[in-house]
């Protein structure tokens, strides 16, 4: 089991590399490689979830360096389970971009998409803050070559607001992590953790500035309001299946907080106390609804689904910024479903765009075969708005239950039930738009209560946005392939997903309350990567003894790696 | 039958219409009606236990035990009866629809959509968890969603079923909240434990807002006052659809639920107040407005939002006798209004109309419909021998108990019921025939008029034998309900009571208003008074409009915008976070201040306030930017760190290279496009911003750490362990091996993207635009000058042997791989400079993306091989070699690591000029076959270059 921890990173690396070096002119090799890249991905992300699943925490020394000298790798199930969800994710969408010929719609995609997932994986598995920053880089970069892919002028544009936000967060992170050495002397996340509580109360001020850079680092991953900026253009402009393996980028975002604000700043820190929660739960309130205001108001299908992702951040950040074990339990389960259902909106987004050239939001002659992308849609849909019976509503029946004992549930209740009500309209407008109006046998039609002018303010209205949202969307030429029954076939497979999700929310859930828990039993995390204070003793004295022994010894001493002895936890 | 089996059997029966209709219209019904048929016998199966045996069964396993939601039923009286409805009247519609359909509608589709909606209910009726029952209950709105809006084409179908799916949307969410309320007084979601728990719940503090949240549930999905509009505007649907959904299912589940938690909530006046208030407004409002409706369909359904609201009403009472009439209510109602709506389907059907203007005379061309439609609509107005009558008197004797206002107030909409009742017979069925019909009338098939026949028999049977058929049925229902028991004595005759008199003063004046209301119709169309459809659609359309409005404005695109306020947001919740807690100042004492550092500041100064100033002349800003380089440069030589002035300064070499670069096919000046305000304002904020990053950073500058750091750890370990004296190459290749592995697999993707780019914009519009490119500024006459050429090739390999020196002595001494592959590629990119791309590309064989690749491979197999050797990844080791001459070599395995840096670096430096160079050549850059536009030691010393834009026809 041990080496097994670095695989999903090497692994992508590797074949990465192998794509851009040896096949980079052969369509069918690299399909082939990759798809075997994902395929194994997905049983290695697997496998170590079950063995995360054991309950224990494994700490993984790169280089050998005793920690915290080195960069750790770290599993447990937190980790475990967000690899395998991203490896599920990533397998599904390269099978959509195959089937419909995305990926030769530009170049390098095969060799982007490995890298995009050795760096969600690093970001995932790192136990090092310092780490964390070189793999959100890895994953920026691959994501900005991704969400580039295939050109035109609106996606560029797009493209250079993206990557300029996103450097403005990474320069950010620098900043943080300056501060962060500074005061804490170390990177390694355990040893942060033990240091947050050893530094002496002069350095709280520092203590707090750093993790509100760090939190502000990653709620922009996370697209929290107002750090979500870049997330709309982006997801909307992006080629749809790139937005559906996007749907867990920012849950990296969510991942970095759960993980650094439960093990290094969490409140029980004196300097941090309600620090996190006082920033994050007004703004994953507003998050919430201004991402399904934007669901209501998108103007086109990309731009809703984009803004349903902003409204789903929003919940999953509102669970998170409570701070409860419960709370992150709902959370872990909220962040799976709403991944799946993000990515599944996304495709239909695609599937929709594959039949009419655009996704705007004014009729135009029905799709071609349109029903079965309707059943998805309305059950992406259903989903992503938290309608029962799929796995949104169970999600958000435990963050509600979760928030209930703070102080300020009432508001928590008022605006995940308010802003549903807004989604589950602007949802219904959109299908009934897309799906419906099509087939009126003499359009626009004039209703009953409006009156004229409205009528033709408002078709002047249309017009506009008609024009808008095409030029918006001048880039999606209808690949030949586009509308492919394999592609469809994926769409379903992400779809039984968020069934099974439900069905099984039991057991997700119980696997989720023990994340939790594994969260707030920091000492676990920290004895595993550290060693529990016996272990330190012990291994301090035998490096004692050791530096005895080599006293007097020439200079070709031994390297570090000579003495494997430090592999034995 | 297994309970869940009965619930599940219409959601697994659901797949087989839209399958089966390709099999055929009957085959698709008859599935559809065997489903059904075979819930309901599942049902009757339990039927002894629960009738006679007096049992409760229930059956459930764990689904979220964590959040208290289990899939857990349960049968009573209460669950029986309306099982029985929406199972039984779903068998007559599933009928009726068969031969009410037409030959272009989806057939499939529709007993899909209805089979889904009928699980639903079903699940309601028989959830023993609020929980779970919230996911059936929002399962209706979403199916009924599907079947008022399944005429696709028909806009007010569309705008219908929009309608009813946000009103029972926003019931059903706040009664989400309700629920999780509810259940959190009690500790149990299990209905069975929440109705045993009333008094818990009636004294809890948080009683009033779950009440008030669960009834906005049941009020919208039953059509109460305020919320009433909804039910007229689903009438767009088909007639099947209307007959099932709003006679017997859909409006009644508001109803069940407050059936379902009347021991639970009812008995105090604060539930008195609200529902028995709402009930008797929307009783009377929906009979007033039925009254004027000229649409069969619209008047019915005002008649059931009338009827809804009598029931209501009942159940607001509170009283035992008053629960007991709305349980017979709902039997008789379901059983009338089912058989009226589908005459009125038959009507419409048959005459194409279903205006009633349009109607009359009826009675002579279709009997059997007359006299169904007839013995419905009578026993809808209350007139003895039909079961609406015996119903209607229990509620007005109920009303009666409550006082004057009730009694008057239901009296009043008892009259307008007898009117519409009344209205609903002679106005179509009575009168002379006409001649002008859109369509000439007459009785439809047997299959269409079955259903309702069996429903008005049922209305004749109970009517006149209440207590024989149904009254055991209402006891037990109505125990269920009470959680008493209920014996009710069900008689046609109870003597003159102050009941009857209402009645009869009910009909009396019903008659006569019923005479004058061809006359008071025109008051009643002129009179003004709010017209919901239109405020609701006004809201939406406003609410939709505003929220783009909002959504537009809210991200304008505009990116100085975003990064406004992104820093903005850092200042304040960095000073916030500051200001908030303990911070001792540092006690290190400051360095003194040389001439050195006096210039180094100076300039770097000088250089930032250069950027601002000459921003926007593109190519100046620039080389003043890479004035600020040279400084932070320096000042890591003056700070004693050799090797990051060694990366900083070729680092900024080539950036600022490959900037100009690409510089050169932008426009060089930047536009003015912000006003002097807005300009003022984000320099507030840089300024305000800079200078809270500036004092952190002296804060920090200025303390000692509390804490020993990692980096001593580092400095001692550095030869012991990493075979190294260059701490910094150390930590680069080897502790933090893994994090400089992934900086170089930045470095490639970040190449590969600039490729795709490039590669995009060449195959796009774009290129059109690069090929009709003119130089903006003054071009060099001699683009490849001699001196240049000579010096760069005189360069290369010295600085190869450089690059090489550096790269090996990188353990030791300052350098390392990434020093070195920017020393190599900048000599190589001076080559590129000098003598143009294609030349230099022509001697060279590497391909660079092959070149990147093999970097990021060696760095990763480094670190494999000694997992393979059984070590951790990226354990290094180091050993002697003695090659004679040489003297002993000091290898570290890190070397071959560092190679791999070496490679990336090189190549993803050569493949961004490669790119570039690419734009360079669209953009009409001749190709120069000699090193040197102007060669002395040719026979034509001008020449070899051809600076025609001309040359490569297939670059055009």
């Amino acid at each position: 089991m041990q080496h097994w921890i670095i695989a999903p990173i090497v692994l992508p690396a590797l074949i990465g590399a192998m794509i851009t070096l040896t096949m980079r002119h052969d369509v069918l090799l690299q399909r082939v490689a990759a798809l075997a890249s994902a395929v194994l991905l997905v049983g290695l992300t697997g496998a170590l979830l079950f063995g995360a699943a054991q309950g224990g925490v494994e700490s993984y020394e790169l280089g050998s360096w005793p920690a915290p000298f080195g960069i750790v790798l770290v599993l447990d199930r937190l980790s475990g389970l967000m690899v395998t969800l991203t490896a599920v994710l990533g397998l599904l969408v390269l099978a959509y971009a195959i089937a419909t010929g995305w990926d030769q719609r530009g170049r390098n995609f095969h060799a982007l998409f490995q890298f995009q997932l050795m760096g969600l994986f690093g970001a995932m598995l790192t136990g090092d803050i310092f780490n964390l920053f070189v793999f959100f880089e890895i994953l920026l970069i691959a994501s900005y070559g991704l969400m580039t892919h295939g050109g035109g002028r609106m996606r560029l544009r797009g493209g250079v607001q993206y990557v300029i936000y996103n450097l403005a967060g990474s320069t950010l992170f620098l900043f943080a992590l300056g501060t962060l050495y500074a005061v804490f002397g170390t990177l390694n996340m355990a040893d942060l953790a033990e240091r947050a509580t050893q530094l002496p109360a002069g350095d709280d001020a520092l203590v707090r500035v750093t993790a509100v850079l760090l939190l502000l680092v990653f709620i922009l991953k996370g697209a929290l309001l107002p750090m979500h900026f870049w997330l709309p253009n982006t997801y909307a402009l992006a080629p749809a299946p790139v937005a559906a393996l996007f749907a867990v980028m920012t849950k990296v975002g969510a991942y970095s907080v759960i993980r650094v604000f439960t093990l290094i700043f969490p409140d029980t820190l004196p300097s941090i106390g309600g620090l996190v929660s006082d920033v994050m739960v007004p703004a994953a309130l507003v998050t919430l609804t201004v991402g399904m205001i934007g669901v209501l108001g998108g103007g086109t299908l990309a731009r809703t689904v984009s803004f349903g992702v902003i409204g789903s951040m929003g919940t999953l950040f509102l669970a998170i910024g409570t701070f409860t074990e419960e709370a992150l339990s709902a959370a872990i389960y909220y962040m799976i479903h709403s991944t799946l259902a993000a990515a599944a909106l996304f495709l239909v987004v695609d599937q929709v765009r594959a039949r009419r050239g655009n996704s705007t939001l004014l009729p135009q002659a029905p799709m071609y075969k349109a029903g079965v992308i309707a059943v998805f849609y309305f059950l992406a849909a259903i989903a992503l708005a938290g309608m029962p019976p799929l796995s949104g509503f169970l999600g958000k029946l435990m963050v509600l239950q979760a928030i209930r004992a703070e102080e300020w549930w009432g508001w928590g209740y008022a605006f995940i039930l308010g802003t549903s009500l807004i989604a589950v309209v602007g949802f219904a407008r959109a299908g009934s738009v897309l799906f419906w109006r099509p087939f009126d046998a003499s359009s626009p039609q004039v209703t009953a209560g409006m009156q004229a002018d409205d009528l033709a303010a408002e078709t002047a209205a249309e017009e506009k946005a008609e024009a808008d949202a095409i030029e918006a969307e001048e880039a999606f030429e209808i690949a030949p392939n586009a509308i492919s029954g394999l592609g469809q076939a994926v769409l379903g497979v992400m779809l039984a997903l968020l069934v099974a999700l439900t069905v099984f929310a039991g057991p997700v859930s119980r696997f989720a309350q023990a994340t939790a828990a594994q969260l707030y039993d920091t000492q676990q995390y920290v004895y595993a990567v550290l060693g529990s204070p016996e272990e330190r003793a012990a291994r301090e004295a035998a490096e004692e003894a050791l530096a005895d022994d080599l006293h007097g010894a020439d200079h070709g001493a031994p390297a570090h790696s000579e003495t494997p002895a430090e592999e034995g936890h | 039958m297994s309970l869940a089996l009965i619930a599940a059997l219409p959601f697994i029966g659901a797949l087989l219409p839209g399958l089966m209709i390709r099999a055929g219209r009957n085959v698709c019904a008859s599935l559809t009606f065997a489903t059904t048929a075979l819930a309901l016998i599942g049902l009757m199966m339990n039927a002894p236990a629960v009738l006679w045996r007096g049992e409760v069964v229930t059956e459930g396993w764990e689904w979220l035990p964590q959040i208290g939601l289990n899939v857990t039923f349960m049968l009573d009286g209460l669950g029986f009866l309306f099982a029985t409805m929406i199972l039984g009247i779903g068998l007559l519609i599933i009928t009726y629809a068969r031969f009410y359909l037409s030959k272009t509608d989806p057939m499939g589709n529709f007993y899909t959509y209805l089979l889904l909606f009928q699980g639903a209910m079903v699940g309601i009726v028989l959830s023993d968890n609020i929980l779970l029952l919230l996911i059936f209950w929002e399962l209706t709105s979403l199916s009924s969603f599907l079947l008022i809006g399944y005429w696709k084409h028909l806009p007010e179908g569309r705008q219908g079923a929009r309608m009813a799916l946000t009103v029972t949307g926003l019931g059903g969410l706040a009664m989400i909240g309700g629920m999780l309320i509810l259940g959190q007084i009690v500790g149990s979601y299990d209905i069975s434990v929440i109705i045993q728990s009333g008094d818990l719940i009636r004294s809890s503090d948080l009683y009033l807002p779950a009440l008030i949240l669960i009834l906005l549930g049941a009020f919208t999905k039953s059509a109460q006052f305020p919320f009433h509009f909804w039910l007229p505007h689903a009438m767009a649907a088909p007639t099947p659809v209307s007959a099932y959904l709003h006679s017997a299912t859909m409006v009644k589940a508001g109803l069940f639920l407050m059936a379902r938690l009347w021991p639970a909530l009812s008995g105090t006046p604060e539930w008195f107040w609200i529902v028995s208030t709402a009930g008797l407004i929307t009783m009377v409002l929906g009979a007033v407005i039925a009254l004027f409706k000229d649409d069969l369909k619209a008047l019915l359904a005002f008649s059931t939002v009338s009827h809804l609201g009598l029931i209501t009403m009942l159940l607001g009472f509170g009283t035992e006798y008053a629960a007991t009439a709305a349980v017979f209510h709902i039997i008789n109602h379901a059983t009338f209004k089912a058989a009226l709506f589908m005459t009125a389907g038959i009507v419409d059907h048959e005459a194409h109309t279903r205006n009633i203007r349009l109607l009359g005379g009826l009675r002579k061309l279709m009997p059997v419909t007359f006299l169904i439609g007839t013995i419905a609509a009578l026993s809808m107005a209350g007139i003895p021998l039909f079961n609406g009558f015996l119903s209607k008197e229990m509620m007005l004797e109920a009303a009666h108990e409550e006082g004057t206002w009730f009694t008057v107030l239901a009296t009043i909409g008892a009259i307008f019921s007898v009117a519409y009742s009344f209205r609903f017979i002679v106005h179509t069925f009575l009168g002379p025939v006409r001649d002008d019909y859109p369509h000439k009338p007459h009785d439809p098939g047997f299959g269409m008029w079955v259903s309702p026949a069996i429903l008005v028999v049922m209305v004749l049977v109970i009517g006149l034998f209440p207590a024989q058929t149904v009254g055991h049925f209402v006891d037990v229902v109505a125990s269920a309900v009470t959680g008493g028991e209920i014996h009710t004595h069900l008689a046609l005759w109870h003597g003159v009571t102050a009941a009857l008199i209402m009645s009869g003063i009910a009909v009396g004046v019903g008659i006569v208003i019923l005479a004058f209301q061809r006359s008071l119709a025109p008051i009643w169309d002129n009179a003004r008074r709010p017209e919901a459809k239109a405020m609701f659609d006004w809201v939406i359309h406003r609410a939709a409009k505003g929220a783009n409005e909002l959504t537009d404005a809210l991200h304008d695109g505009a990116i100085s915008r975003y990064l406004g306020i992104f820093t903005t947001v850092i200042l304040v919740y960095g000073a916030w976070a500051f200001a908030g807690g303990e911070f001792s100042q540092g006690t290190r004492p400051l360095l003194p201040i040389g001439p050195v550092e006096v210039v180094f500041f100076a300039l770097l100064m000088a250089a930032s306030l250069g950027v601002v100033l000459t921003h926007r002349m593109r190519f100046v800003s620039l080389i003043v930017i890479s004035i600020c380089g040279l400084v932070v440069s320096m000042t890591f030589v003056q700070f004693s760190a050799p090797d990051l002035a060694l990366t900083q300064l070729t680092v900024e070499v080539v950036t600022i290279i490959l900037l100009l670069l690409a510089l050169n096919y932008l426009p060089k000046e930047t536009p003015v496009e912000s006003s002097g305000a807005r300009r003022l304002r984000d320099g507030v904020i840089a300024l305000a911003t800079g200078g809270g990053v500036g004092m952190l950073a002296y804060a920090i500058l200025t303390r000692d750490m509390s804490l020993p750091t990692i980096a001593d750890y580092h400095v001692e370990n550095s030869y012991i362990g990493g075979g190294g004296t260059n701490v910094v190459n150390v930590i680069l290749v080897d502790f933090r091996g893994f994090d400089t592995m992934g900086e170089i697999t930045v470095l490639g993707i970040a190449a590969l993207v600039i490729f795709a780019i490039v590669e995009g914009l060449l195959q796009g519009p774009a290129s059109r635009r690069l090929a009709n490119w003119v130089p903006d500024m003054a071009q060099a006459r001699d683009r490849h000058p001699l001196m240049m050429v000579v010096a760069t090739r005189v360069a290369l390999p010295i600085a190869l042997v450089v690059g090489m020196y550096i790269f090996l002595r990188g353990h030791n001494q300052p350098g390392g791989g990434f020093i070195a592959g920017l020393v190599v590629a900048i000599a190589l990119l001076m080559q590129y400079m000098a003598s143009g791309f294609a030349f230099s590309q022509a001697r060279q064989k590497v391909a660079y993306h092959g070149m990147i690749s093999a970097g990021v491979l060696v760095a990763v197999l480094t670190g494999t091989a000694s997992v393979v050797l059984g070590w951790n990844f990226l354990t290094s080791t180091n050993f002697h070699v003695h090659i004679w001459p040489l003297d002993d070599i000091h290898l570290a395995s890190a070397a071959a690591f560092d190679l791999g840096v070496f490679l990336a670096v090189v190549g993803a430096v050569m493949l961004a000029l490669a790119s570039l160079s690419r734009i360079g050549r669209r953009a009409g850059e001749g190709i120069n076959l000699t090193p040197m536009d102007v060669d002395p030691s040719a026979a034509n010393p001008v020449g070899g270059v051809d600076m025609s834009r001309d040359l490569n026809p297939e670059d055009r």
